[in-house]
């Protein structure tokens, strides 16, 4: 009887690995035609973003934003014959994981684009598969150079590795530079001690700020990484104090960077603790009862200035979702409407109706679309990045993120 | 250097909390020669009780005394959690070869670790933990954070409050004679089943004072926060002689110095510029370890056991 069992249950395992191959084979089957005798075809905008975990606050907020860009292209019947929804999974901010994710939604024949990931990390794992599936991949979040223009960036080699890869969110190499140069010109610090988590996006943001706090004439007075998971500072905070650092610059996001600047405070390191757009979060400062003070750049201008914006954010209260848009929502809305956008365009093209496998011609509509979306222009340059470089600082103020400046990065 | 007094602090602070929690590593080994992997999840679990103590108080209410209420809250939370998972999933494989509990155990913490992701509200991110509110103390060049000082007192409360268990009381004493032998323990008339029980307890009480502890100090409780401390604490309590609970706390000890002088100082040596610095401090743990494991295998205090051949 055991034996039995065993074996069905081997021989399960079994085939439902072997179905998951073949779909990852990715096969191009023709899609329906569409268009035809007016009933209309519905296509899938994927997402990919952390929905449960540290990050998820992020995360849900990609997800939810993404479906409310989709709800108002069905109700606006914005590509004519055509009807959107969204297939959301969950990456846990974590590669392995994304790399299965964007495996499920090459599979996906329906699936005309994909908006996210939310880690650069992640989407590292991804943009191969996605780029040999002519899929297109826009983020609304990453923010680590090499993504777009390729590992020797830094020492001016610019190469766009991936076709398929775009991004609304500006690049470490201007949020890095823009922290440092605030810090010198506008909060006059002028040591700094540096710390990150040694991840894709936190080791990329501190060595741009590293170069221009550096040539801003700054002086970086104590290096340190921690472990992502870490929550336990006391020492490195020790070394920040006798560093004389007068603010902290931390590559990485909140989770660790909440306990870390609470932990400062609490050691009476009175400065600032600055980090970059994966620190603004809400979460932080809920987190860290001490935050008053802290700064943080992000990418865009804060949506709650634009008058673009208006419009999406009483969109979003209306349609009662239960967490925040939090940072990157106006993004991850304007990554939706791209590939919307781009799909209208390729009909459009195509006399008005869908082609059976649209997902090349979306690649290269993408790279065209130029529209006024929530967080202003979308449009890419030959990178694939925005061409919107306009970034915010933020500090905490009474339990808020306020803006405190923002501006057009010039390096 | 001139900081080496806070350093050592720090790390003496860090090890208190790993040697709470290698209490539990240690007893449970010692008496049914079992790793409970799951260990780190009675303290994750501790933090929670502690947690829901918290928010169930009426807002305002002081620490001094939401502090011992929630201290009771996350003990009986990871003292009944153990309890169970002593009484469902390890006392069935007793008699079974050591591997079956030790698979058990791993899976144990994956369960605990889902269940509190998903029926805790709000448990996907982390929780946000009370504060000792106030300034930090200063003695000297030392700077002593307010919800440290929590751990300061309880560690060594603790350790002296088991150490009078074992030795002057019936019911340690009949834990010694079980670790020592447990068949011939059980023809002594010693109720074995029951000792069994009485380390898993008194391990998951330690696990939630380290919980409250960790939380204190953090500012926050996450249902995955039990792994890497579980594997610091077992680490901690190989380093100090499994088996043996004042290694526990030795072991401890030494690992949270090595944590914090590897951060500090490591990276000034010459020609070690690369190698320090908190990048680094776990690798340095480990090493350490290893050294101590090659001059005496059984840890700092353990004791020479002669192999049952």
């Amino acid at each position: 009887m055991r034996h039995r069992s065993a074996v069905v249950v081997s021989i399960a395992v079994i085939g439902a690995l072997s179905l998951s191959a073949c779909g990852s084979r990715g096969e191009k089957k023709s899609g329906d035609g569409g268009g035809n005798g007016g009933s209309a075809t519905t296509v899938t905008i994927g997402v990919d973003a952390p929905l449960t975990g540290d990050l998820s606050a992020l995360g849900l907020g990609i997800r939810n934003s993404v479906e409310l860009a989709v709800k108002k292209a069905n109700e606006q019947n914005e590509v004519p014959g055509v009807k959107f929804q969204i297939k959301a999974l969950d990456d846990t901010a974590k590669p392995a994981p994304g790399q299965q994710n964007a495996t499920q939604l090459v599979a996906d024949n329906s699936v005309v684009g994909v908006v996210g990931p939310l880690n650069s990390s992640v989407a590292q794992s991804m943009q191969q598969i996605f780029n040999d599936a002519n899929l297109v991949e826009i983020s609304p979040a990453n923010t680590g150079v090499a993504l777009s223009q390729g590992e020797k960036w830094a020492s001016g080699e610019k190469k766009r590795p991936f076709k398929s890869y775009f991004r609304t969110a500006t690049t470490d190499a201007v949020q890095g530079p823009f922290a440092a140069q605030f810090l010198v010109k506008d909060a006059k610090k002028t040591k700094v001690f540096l710390i990150d988590d040694q991840k894709t996006y936190g080791a990329g943001l501190a060595a741009t700020f590293k170069g221009e706090f550096t040539k801003q004439g700054g002086t970086i007075v104590g290096e340190e990484h921690v472990n992502p998971d870490d929550r336990d500072f006391a020492a490195i905070v020790t070394k920040v104090k006798s560093s004389g650092a007068e603010a902290v610059y931390y590559g990485g996001e909140y989770p660790a960077a909440g306990p870390l600047s609470l932990q400062l405070k609490e050691a009476g390191v009175a400065i600032p603790l600055m980090g970059g757009d994966g620190i603004q979060s809400g979460d932080f400062i809920k987190l860290n009862p001490k935050s008053q003070g802290d700064y943080a750049t992000a990418v865009g201008l804060p949506v709650e200035q634009l008058p673009t914006a208006a419009k999406f954010i009483s969109d979003y209260k209306a349609a009662g979702y239960k967490d925040a848009y939090e940072t990157y929502g106006g993004y991850s809305y304007d990554s939706a409407w791209a590939i919307i956008e781009a799909l209208k365009n390729v009909v459009t093209a195509n006399n008005g109706k869908l082609p059976g496998s649209p997902r090349a011609a979306v690649v290269d509509a993408v790279q065209k679309v130029s529209f006024d979306g929530v967080t202003g222009k979308v449009s890419f340059d030959e990178f694939g990045d925005t061409t919107n470089k306009q970034l915010t600082v933020y500090t905490v103020k009474d339990g808020k993120w306020a803006v405190e400046k923002s501006g057009t990065f010039s390096g | 250097m001139h900081d080496l007094p806070q350093q050592l602090a720090n790390g003496l602070i860090l090890g208190a909390l790993y040697g709470l929690v290698a209490i539990g590593y240690t007893m449970v080994y010692g008496i049914v020669q079992l790793i409970n992997f799951a260990h780190g999840e009675i303290v994750m679990v501790g933090g929670f009780g502690a947690l829901t103590a918290y928010l169930a108080l009426p807002g305002g209410t002081t620490l001094w005394l939401a502090l011992p209420l929630m201290l009771i809250a996350g003990i009986l939370v990871s003292t009944l959690t153990a309890v169970a998972a002593e009484r469902f999933a390890y006392r069935p494989l007793r008699s079974a070869p050591r591997l079956a509990p030790l698979i058990t155990a791993i899976g144990l913490s994956i369960l605990l670790q889902q269940l509190v992701f998903s029926f805790y509200p709000d448990a996907k991110k982390a929780r946000v933990f009370p504060k000792i509110p106030g300034d930090p103390f200063s003695l000297g060049s030392i700077t002593i954070q307010r919800s440290d000082v929590f751990l300061i007192i309880a560690a060594p409360l603790c350790m002296l409050a088991l150490g009078w268990f074992v030795t002057r009381t019936r019911s340690g004493r009949a834990m010694q004679a079980t670790s020592q032998d447990p068949d011939t323990a059980k023809l002594m008339g010693i109720d074995t089943d029951r000792i069994i029980v009485m380390a898993f307890a008194i391990g998951a009480a330690f696990a939630a004072v380290a919980a409250v502890a960790y939380g204190l100090r953090s500012g926050q409780v996450d249902f995955r926060m039990g792994f890497l401390l579980g594997l610091k604490a077992f680490t901690a309590a190989v380093l100090g002689g499994i088996g043996n609970i004042y290694g526990a706390m030795l072991g401890g000890v030494a690992l949270g110095l090595a944590e914090s002088l590897a951060t500090g100082y490591i990276q000034h040596l010459p020609g070690m510029h690369l190698f320090g610095g908190g990048a680094w401090k776990d690798v340095w743990a480990f090493v350490l370890l290893i050294l101590v494991l090659l001059v005496r295998p059984q840890g700092l205090l353990g004791e020479r056991v002669a192999d049952r051949a």
